[in-house]
């Protein structure tokens, strides 16, 4: 996984409640093998006046003009500013898989789906949650005429801009993990001995677990 | 020191645990489809890993399969959903891991292939690669939805990294009235705490409404979880779980099942364990539900009105009522009996399993779909469910009144094959969503039980099954 540790940009303030994984990336084009090439339909129905489907030449399509992402002011956004209960929904990773390949980095909302929230972490995908005030903060700052620029930084905790300091929480194993672009998968397997003692264990007390 | 179920199945699970609560828990069994796996397997081989114990994963497609008459993978037209199916044929040969596959009579959701095949059993963690999963813990399984990452972490190591959530209890006390089902309670519920409600929970569901289920009711109610917002829903094991389990394929036999019944019987929640929340819920009140936007927690009663988001004092939630009943066409004050419906959907992981299609049946017995109706659709959850239930003959009911009968899969749950909404057009589903574009771009969902889209087919418009 590649490693997070600063993040500068314009935030994209997306001003919806409860937005879903169908909405983040529609289900046509979770029909991919792939890990990658998501990011022109990240939010198809809401970017685009049309239909989309997989296979179709992005760049020719009507956009929508009154989609947050199409307006020139946060072209080239790394970071999402988002309301409760973002990436509610499916499971899909296809969510955090499209938004990397847009282009962002960070999200912030005052809370997030819980698998949503995982799968971020596993894809250098960085969530912020942050209190209800501070997001409403932020908000009026990047919705006003000049688009708002942040730096965060995941090692010192913060978020900062022009007159803007908010610190925020992450459970540090998550943070380690980001900041070092660690492989879950390999850190697992340090502990192979453990898995095979717990097996030997449970493998007594409840064999039909293993038949 | 008494425990909750949710203790005593994480427990049971923990491999290591790190001193800030950063565990490895071993996972018993995962279940695999086409959508979320293909990026996994690809991970496995380009690390040049093995699956850890291949016997412990199931899969079956089910998310693309088309639902009209059809035989092997070669007979999907749609060619990327093809080769998203037969994607997962191959890799589940190349790694040895066991699959129902297109034409194998027990394909199937996978959240109705798992307990219909006692793949899924009490004490065990279940995972898939779907937010779905939430289902299995209706029989005091820790079952819950993984990205796919984390399904490739599963098939690598048998092991998930997890932190212990917080415990809450939803009581839902007394019994229900009649004709009130456990998709109304689930709704109810939902309604009640809100889709954010069980963030960062577990919920374990108990009281007498929820004991009364059966089985597959208890699988409805555990399949919203997820809706609710939780990690997972579990609900302990009683007589009504081990006799639902016996016999099944995969369950234990002869001298291991007595030993596993004796498990079994421990799991359920100790008299006077403590919850971080708990929530109670007079089962006398709930009526049947209807949805009338497009999160489920935007749901009322079928005999009240279409809201009106000026009543609402949060600006956040009456912008998004606004926004959801320009969506779903619908005029605040409208009595959600009055809404007229275009197509019917009876299916979904939520509500395709025998029992559902008996109830929609006897409704829908000597009736017609309304003539405003364009299509009624009965998609059955698996192979074997379409089998019982045409030796019940609730095939012939459904034909005679017009609705279509078709081959399981997941269908117009979210369309990912050929059925679908038009923009526009309003159903009446059995199924969990109502997002956006869930069930095709511009359709409007409206979830309901089996009963009552049995009635809304019948009738034209939403009714009060109750009624019929
Ligand atoms: S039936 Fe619907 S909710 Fe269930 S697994 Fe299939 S797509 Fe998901």
């Amino acid at each position: 996984m590649e490693a997070l540790k600063t993040v500068s940009g314009v935030v994209a303030p997306l001003d919806r409640a409860n937005v879903d994984t169908d909405a983040i990336i529609p289900k046509q084009f979770l029909k991919s093998i792939k890990r990658s090439g998501f990011g022109p339909n990240l939010f198809d129905e809401w970017r685009y006046l049309d239909h989309g489907e997989p296979g179709m030449d992005n760049s020719k399509r009507p956009l929508n003009p009154d989609f947050v992402l199409n307006d020139p002011r946060y072209r080239d956004a790394r970071i999402l500013l988002a309301r409760d209960n973002f990436g509610c929904g499916s499971s899909r990773e296809h969510a955090p898989w499209a938004l990397r390949d847009y282009g962002f980095r960070v999200i912030i909302a005052p809370s997030f789906a819980d698998i949503f929230f995982n799968n971020s972490f596993k894809n250098g995908l960085l969530p912020i949650v942050l209190e209800e005030e501070k997001v409403d903060d932020l908000f009026s700052r990047a919705l006003g005429a000049e688009a708002l620029i942040l730096n965060v930084d995941l090692a010192a905790q913060t978020i900062s801009g022009e007159s803007v300091e908010m610190r925020f929480e992450i459970d540090p194993f998550r943070k380690h993990c980001l900041l070092e672009g660690l492989d879950d998968i390999g850190l697992t397997l340090q502990h192979v001995a453990d898995i095979r003692t717990y097996e030997a264990r449970r493998r007594r007390e409840a064999p039909w677990l293993f038949e | 020191m008494a425990k909750t179920l949710y203790d005593k199945l994480w427990e049971s699970h923990v491999v290591r645990e790190d001193d800030d609560g950063t565990a490895l828990l071993y996972i018993d069994r995962q279940l695999v489809h086409e959508v979320t796996s293909p990026q996994a397997f690809e991970g496995l081989r380009l690390a040049g890993r093995e699956p850890w114990r291949v016997k412990a994963n199931l899969a079956t497609p089910d998310h693309n399969v088309p639902t009209t008459a059809r035989g092997g993978v070669e007979s999907i037209s749609d060619p990327v959903s093809r080769l998203q199916v037969e994607t997962l044929d191959r890799n589940c040969r190349d790694f040895g891991i066991p699959e129902f596959t297109m034409d194998d009579i027990r394909q199937g959701i996978v959240h109705v292939v798992g307990p219909e095949q006692g793949a899924t059993l009490p004490g065990m963690t279940v995972v898939c690669g779907d937010s779905h999963t939430s289902t299995h813990g209706a029989f005091g399984a820790l079952a819950f939805g993984i990205g796919t990452s984390e399904v490739e972490h599963v098939l690598a190591t048998q092991c998930l990294i997890q932190k212990k959530s917080k415990s809450m209890l939803i009581r839902v006390d007394g019994k229900v009235g009649p004709g009130v089902t456990a998709k109304d309670i689930v709704l109810a519920i939902i309604g009640e705490i809100g889709t954010a409600g069980g963030t960062g929970h577990v919920i374990e569901f108990g009281g007498e409404a929820i004991r009364d289920l059966s089985m597959e009711g208890r699988m409805t109610v555990c399949n919203m979880t997820i809706e609710a917002g939780a990690r997972a829903g579990i609900i302990g094991v009683d007589d009504k779980t081990i006799d639902y389990v016996r016999g099944r394929p995969f369950a234990p036999r002869a001298e291991q099942w007595n030993q596993a019944v004796a498990a079994w019987r421990t799991l359920h929640s100790d008299e006077g364990a403590m919850f971080d929340r708990v929530v109670t819920i007079d089962a006398a009140t709930i009526a049947p539900q209807v949805t009338w936007g497009t999160s489920p927690e935007m749901v009322a009663p079928i005999d009240a009105q279409v809201p009106d988001p000026a009543a609402e004092n949060d600006p956040v939630r009456a912008e998004s009522m606004v926004r959801a009943l320009i969506y779903m066409g619908l005029t605040p004050g409208t009595p959600l009996s009055e809404i007229v419906v275009d197509k019917v959907f009876i299916g979904s992981c939520t509500n395709s399993r025998i029992e559902d299609l008996r109830a929609a049946a006897a409704i829908v017995r000597g009736r017609q779909v309304a003539a405003n109706v364009k299509q009624a659709l009965v998609v059955p959850g698996s192979g074997l469910v379409k089998i019982q239930a045409e030796k019940e003959g609730l095939d012939a009911i459904f034909h005679e009144a017009g609705f279509e009968w078709r081959e399981p899969g997941c269908s117009m749950c979210l369309a990912m094959n050929a059925d679908r909404l038009e923009a526009g057009e309003r159903c009446a589903s059995t199924s969990n969503r109502n997002f956006e574009g869930r069930q095709g771009q511009g359709g409007r969902t409206h979830l309901v039980s089996p009963v009552m889209a049995a009635a809304a087919a019948v009738s034209g418009h939403f009714t009060d099954a109750r009624t019929l």
